[in-house]
Formats: C-alpha cells, sequence, structure tokens
C-alpha cells in the first residue's frame, strides 16, 4: 500500500475516485501524460486493492475501496492525521504573522 | 516539532493534541480570532476554507464552508460554548447542508482549546477533540464527508512520512 501511495499522481487518483466514481479515460485528462501511463497508476492502486476496477462497454470505470483507505487505521488516527496537519499550517502561518510584526527583530531585517 | 503529544482515548471517543509555539498566547489565538488567518490552516490546500459568520463570543455562531477541488462546497458550523479570550475557547463543531443549515443526522464533535504562556515567551495549545460515540466517528468516514474524507488523505501522507 506504502508504494501504490508513494506518488504524488496516483495519491491524487485516490482523492479523486474518493470523491465519485471516476473512469480511466475521464483520469487520463486530468494529467500531463498518456493514457498508458494513468492506466499503469490504476493498475498499481488496484494491486494495492485502494481502487476496483470494471469495464463497461469501452469505459473503465474506476471506484476507491474505502473500506481499505478506513482499514488503514482507526477513525481516531484519521482524526489525529487531520489535526495534526492543520497544527503543520497553524505553526507556520504563526511564525510568518509573528515575523511580520512591527518591530519584531526577523520582521525588521526584512 | 510543533506537536509535541498526542493522547488518544478510545473509550470516551477523544484525542488530545498538544503543541508548542514560539510565539505569545496572543499570537496565537490571532490565528483562532481572526477568521482570515483561521481559514489559512483550518482546510487543507485541497479544501481551503472560507469563515463566514465568526463570533467568538458566549453561544456565538461560526460558520465556514470547504471548497473541494471539482468546485464543490461542504458547510460546517460552530457553537461556541465557552471563550476566555485570548486562553481558552470550547465549540461545538458539526455539519452543515449547501444553505448553511446545520445537519441534524451529522454527528457533532466538541472542541476545547486552551493556550498557556511559558515563561520564556513560548505558549502550548491543548485541543481536545471528542466525538458523541463510536458509531459517529464511523459515520463520518463512511459518508467520505469534508473532515473523514480528508482526514483519510491525511492519514495516507501520514503514512508515506513514516
Amino acid at each position: 500500500m506504502f508504494h501504490a501511495l508513494a506518488d504524488a499522481t496516483r495519491r491524487d487518483i485516490v482523492e479523486c475516485v474518493l470523491l465519485g466514481k471516476s473512469t480511466v479515460s475521464s483520469l487520463a485528462r486530468r494529467y500531463p501524460m498518456s493514457f498508458a501511463a494513468v492506466q499503469k497508476h490504476v493498475a498499481v492502486l488496484e494491486r494495492a486493492e485502494l481502487v476496483t476496477k470494471e469495464r463497461r462497454g469501452r469505459e473503465q470505470i474506476v471506484r476507491a475501496n474505502i473500506a481499505a483507505v478506513r482499514d488503514a487505521s482507526t477513525v481516531l488516527d484519521h482524526f489525529e492525521s487531520l489535526w495534526r496537519s492543520r497544527m503543520e499550517r497553524f505553526g507556520d502561518l504563526l511564525a510568518e504573522t509573528v515575523a511580520s510584526e512591527p518591530g519584531h527583530p526577523r520582521g525588521a531585517a526584512e | 516539532m510543533t506537536v509535541i503529544d498526542v493522547h488518544k482515548d478510545h473509550d470516551t471517543h477523544s484525542m488530545t493534541i498538544t503543541a508548542e509555539f514560539d510565539a505569545s498566547v496572543a499570537d496565537v489565538w490571532q490565528l483562532w480570532a481572526d477568521p482570515r488567518l483561521l481559514e489559512r490552516w483550518w482546510g487543507p490546500p485541497t479544501y481551503p476554507a472560507t469563515f463566514v459568520d465568526h463570533h467568538l463570543t458566549p453561544d456565538g455562531s461560526v460558520t465556514y464552508f470547504m471548497t473541494g477541488p471539482e468546485g464543490d462546497q461542504h458547510h460546517g458550523w460552530w457553537r461556541v460554548t465557552a471563550v476566555a479570550a485570548p486562553h481558552s475557547l470550547e465549540f461545538d463543531d458539526g455539519f452543515a447542508d449547501d444553505a448553511g443549515t446545520p445537519n441534524p443526522d451529522m454527528p457533532v464533535t466538541t472542541t476545547k482549546v486552551s493556550l498557556t504562556g511559558h515563561p520564556d515567551g513560548g505558549t502550548r495549545m491543548l485541543i481536545t477533540s471528542r466525538f458523541p460515540s463510536l458509531a459517529a466517528m464511523e459515520q463520518l468516514v463512511a459518508m467520505g464527508m469534508e473532515e473523514g474524507l480528508v482526514a483519510a488523505m491525511g492519514q495516507m501522507d501520514a503514512l508515506l512520512a513514516a
């Protein structure tokens, strides 16, 4: 699973299909790469059981495997990640606002 | 490292996160009290938040929405239950429909924030969030709505970083 998600495009694909099912061709339009390259990414995610793929006529429907995403950890762990990300942004923003205060040494240096 | 401790209590469906910042209590409080600053950290870059109402007063109302990559909007609300600027804030946090009306079918989490100044000028922030039940937590993720969805993605990043 870690290998499957160790790629920005694949993470984006999972994020995209979590919002609703998609097709390989509509996913392919999202990225500056060939249809075959996107298909390859989807195949990696499929092997990791993070998404499922189903052929319907000429289209390949891609869906998120919600259970696998959930099994990654417990709900509280998801919540922890949410707040850890928030605190990271909080810290960055705070450093920025404090540095821009008049009279602050870092602000004065800029 | 900003976050120095995370304590999860599965029995009470709660989590306490402790963070320390090299800034005064007043500066840290501003990131809650100023809606233009609050919206810069509340939602992730892929789901930026916009705060509409923002009244940090007892029984005050805070409303916001998060905008997804497809332009989809997810509304949320806070009801302030206690506030003592610049040291503490307590609020209920829930989901709303597209008109911003609270959705009674979705779980409400309770959040308590407390800020303590250090003699050296730094600030410690404790945030405790409590879910009403395990079922409520499951519901959030199962519905794939903003917090659950975003949290799931955050979890992936955390797994990758580990």
